[in-house]
């Protein structure tokens, strides 16, 4: 008890109850506004799987479909292509594909692909979120004499060869994502959904 | 006469409107030996203005929607009554702020106006350049073309880079898996809003800037000279009322600065493609990335610090980091300069050098990181980078080995 009656610590005390009730209670009006900002239940339904008809897509080239609004990128790969893979290894900064996060494990092959004549990448530079450009000729002027066909991102000059693996010394740091998917057929592919087998 | 006295009597009863004109403008004493690069100041209080208005206005037209928003913008340019111009104002007025902002921090660096007392004047500026960078961003998705929806893409996924929370955090900020209509919709509400933030951070600003008062070319403290002027015998001896001496001086800075502003906005609105780039008057394809992805201008610098930097153990995060450092190093700028002067005026050879080549470097950044990068390109960006660094965290050292010139008493002519 202070002189003039007042109880100062008991106010203190009830200041500070008070404080921490109010401050529980704003935490609590935060939560809706922060929670706002996640995807719509909209927004997460367009992620669903998309379906890519395979058989038109001559040898050498690429087709793209849309997955959760990313470019998916499907490559009817050549055999020279196929043949060419493993010399590149030494150059590459994650040749046999240990990231774990970066493919499917029925994809870490040293291909990355289910069937190896197809490569099923997402075309987003895991870098920045570019997307790299189709590059399959051999020996470009710009690229360099070592070139035998791959992805080169233009934004900041990231490379990677036709199993979406990225080249050493560039910034981007993994290799390209390779998407859960599955074959329905045999010029059937299933982007975004592997059946379960596994992811 | 008596009315209108009579009038102010009864609103001052009220509302200090008198002791508010006189303490901030008509009685309020600033150094005599202001020069050219404290125009930048009430020129960028100008652009913010121009920028509000504007802005509000076209906001009337603009719809913050994936499907129409480019459509709008066209809109705006070809069947509003006066759009194109109102927009023009706009888009150039985004880069006369950035031009106009960082003269006034190069000023602030010249004269050492971010040294005691004025350190917190100093961070609140930074805090205000940060919510202008912000404010920018946003704001450039708008128009929904394809270096919009690429710049946007690229400067959310740094958030992305962020180890651990990155992806789920980049996703939280987009509202979706990629950029998309739920991320223009925000942007544009934060576009609206943040101006408004920005604004009552200037009031702020000039609060403090009011408070310790005006630094100047010489880096004398007029408060702390001899007293007496003109008006006040109290008042600093080498300070002038704000109100009309530099009210008047400013007008003739808004007069020239609005006399280039009007050219640029009626003859070369897009600047080369470095006001608004080429890629932007394609719509947005979130499919297709164009060959070369260059942010605004203003920008470059801290892109090029943030392309200069490797990635280690497989993640882009060092960039981020360096780029974010290169910003945030600035509110640590007041505690970095041990020089025993203020002014370049009266520092050393040592200073000076630094400063200048560090000037250089910075024009340099930001022309970097406009190009797509080349062995070269990116060694120079790398050297570049060590270099901004440098300027900052060596200042400690080389700002008191400096050879300083006395500081006089006064301020000079």
């Amino acid at each position: 008890m202070s002189a003039d009656g007042v109880d100062l610590k008991k106010r203190r005390t009830l200041t500070l109850a008070t404080s921490a009730v109010g401050a529980v209670g704003a935490g609590f009006v935060i939560y809706p506004f922060l929670a706002a900002w996640a995807p719509s239940e909209k927004a997460k339904a367009a992620g669903a799987p998309v379906e890519a008809d395979i058989s038109k897509l001559e040898e050498g080239q690429l087709m793209r479909v849309k997955w959760r609004g990313k470019p998916v990128w499907i490559v009817h790969r050549t055999d020279k292509n196929l043949a060419d893979l493993p010399s590149l290894d030494g150059g590459l900064a994650d040749p046999n594909s240990d990231d774990t996060g970066q493919q499917p494990d029925y994809c870490k092959n040293p291909t990355r692909a289910v069937n190896d004549k197809y490569l099923v990448a997402v075309g987003i530079c895991t870098h920045l979120g570019c997307s790299p450009t189709y590059r399959p000729e051999v020996a470009p002027e710009d690229l360099g004499p070592d070139w035998v066909g791959g992805f080169f991102c233009p934004c900041h000059g990231s490379r990677f060869d036709l199993a979406g693996r990225v080249y050493a010394g560039v910034p981007a740091p993994k290799n390209l994502e390779i998407p859960p998917y599955q074959y329905l057929s045999d010029t059937k592919i299933l982007v975004g959904a592997d059946g379960g087998s596994s992811s | 006469m008596s009315m209108m006295k009579n009038f102010m009597t009864w609103i001052d009863d009220r509302y200090p409107a008198t002791k508010v004109w006189n303490e901030h403008l008509a009685q309020y004493y600033a150094p005599k030996n202001f020069n050219f690069w404290y125009f930048m100041g009430s020129l960028a209080l100008l652009v913010l203005v121009i920028q509000i208005l504007t802005g509000v206005w076209l906001a009337m037209n603009y719809k913050p929607d994936a499907e129409l928003a480019f459509g709008s913008v066209e809109y705006i340019m070809r069947d509003v009554d006066w759009g194109w111009l109102i927009r023009y104002m706009h888009s150039t007025g985004a880069s006369a702020f950035f031009v106009v902002i960082y003269l006034h921090m190069f000023r602030g660096l010249m004269y050492g106006s971010y040294r005691k007392p004025r350190e917190l004047l100093w961070i609140i500026g930074v805090i205000i350049y940060l919510a202008m960078m912000a404010t920018a961003f946003f704001g450039y998705l708008l128009p929904w073309g394809q270096m919009s929806y690429w710049g946007a893409q690229v400067i959310v996924n740094l958030f992305s880079a962020v180890p651990v929370i990155g992806p789920d955090l980049g996703v939280w900020v987009r509202g979706d898996y990629v950029i998309s209509d739920a991320t223009l919709n925000r942007f544009f509400a934060l576009h609206f809003l943040l101006p408004f933030v920005l604004a009552a951070l200037v009031f702020i600003h000039i609060v403090a800037l009011h408070k310790v008062g005006s630094n100047n070319p010489d880096g004398v403290e007029i408060k702390k000279g001899p007293k007496g002027n003109r008006w006040s015998d109290k008042a600093p001896a080498d300070g002038i009322p704000f109100h009309p001496y530099y009210t008047v001086k400013d007008i003739a800075g808004v007069a020239g600065f609005l006399f280039l502003f009007a050219a640029v906005v009626f003859f070369a609105p897009e600047m080369g493609g470095y006001f608004i780039e080429h890629p932007n008057f394609e719509p947005a394809n979130p499919l297709k990335t164009p060959e070369h992805i260059a942010p605004v201008w203003y920008f470059t610098p801290f892109y090029a610090i943030l392309r200069a930097v490797p990635s280690i153990a497989g993640s882009a995060f060092p960039g981020v980091v360096a780029m974010f450092a290169s910003i945030l190093i600035m509110f640590f700028l007041p505690w970095l300069d041990r020089s025993p002067v203020k002014s370049i005026r009266y520092k050393g050879g040592l200073y000076k050098a630094m400063l200048w080549i560090f000037v250089v470097n910075f024009i340099l950044l930001g022309y970097l990181g406009t190009q797509p990068t080349t062995d070269l390109y990116k060694l120079l960006a790398q050297i570049g980078t060590i270099y901004y660094f440098a300027f900052f965290l060596l200042m400690p050292i080389y700002s008191k080995m400096d050879n300083t010139k006395p500081v006089p008493e006064r301020v000079t002519e």
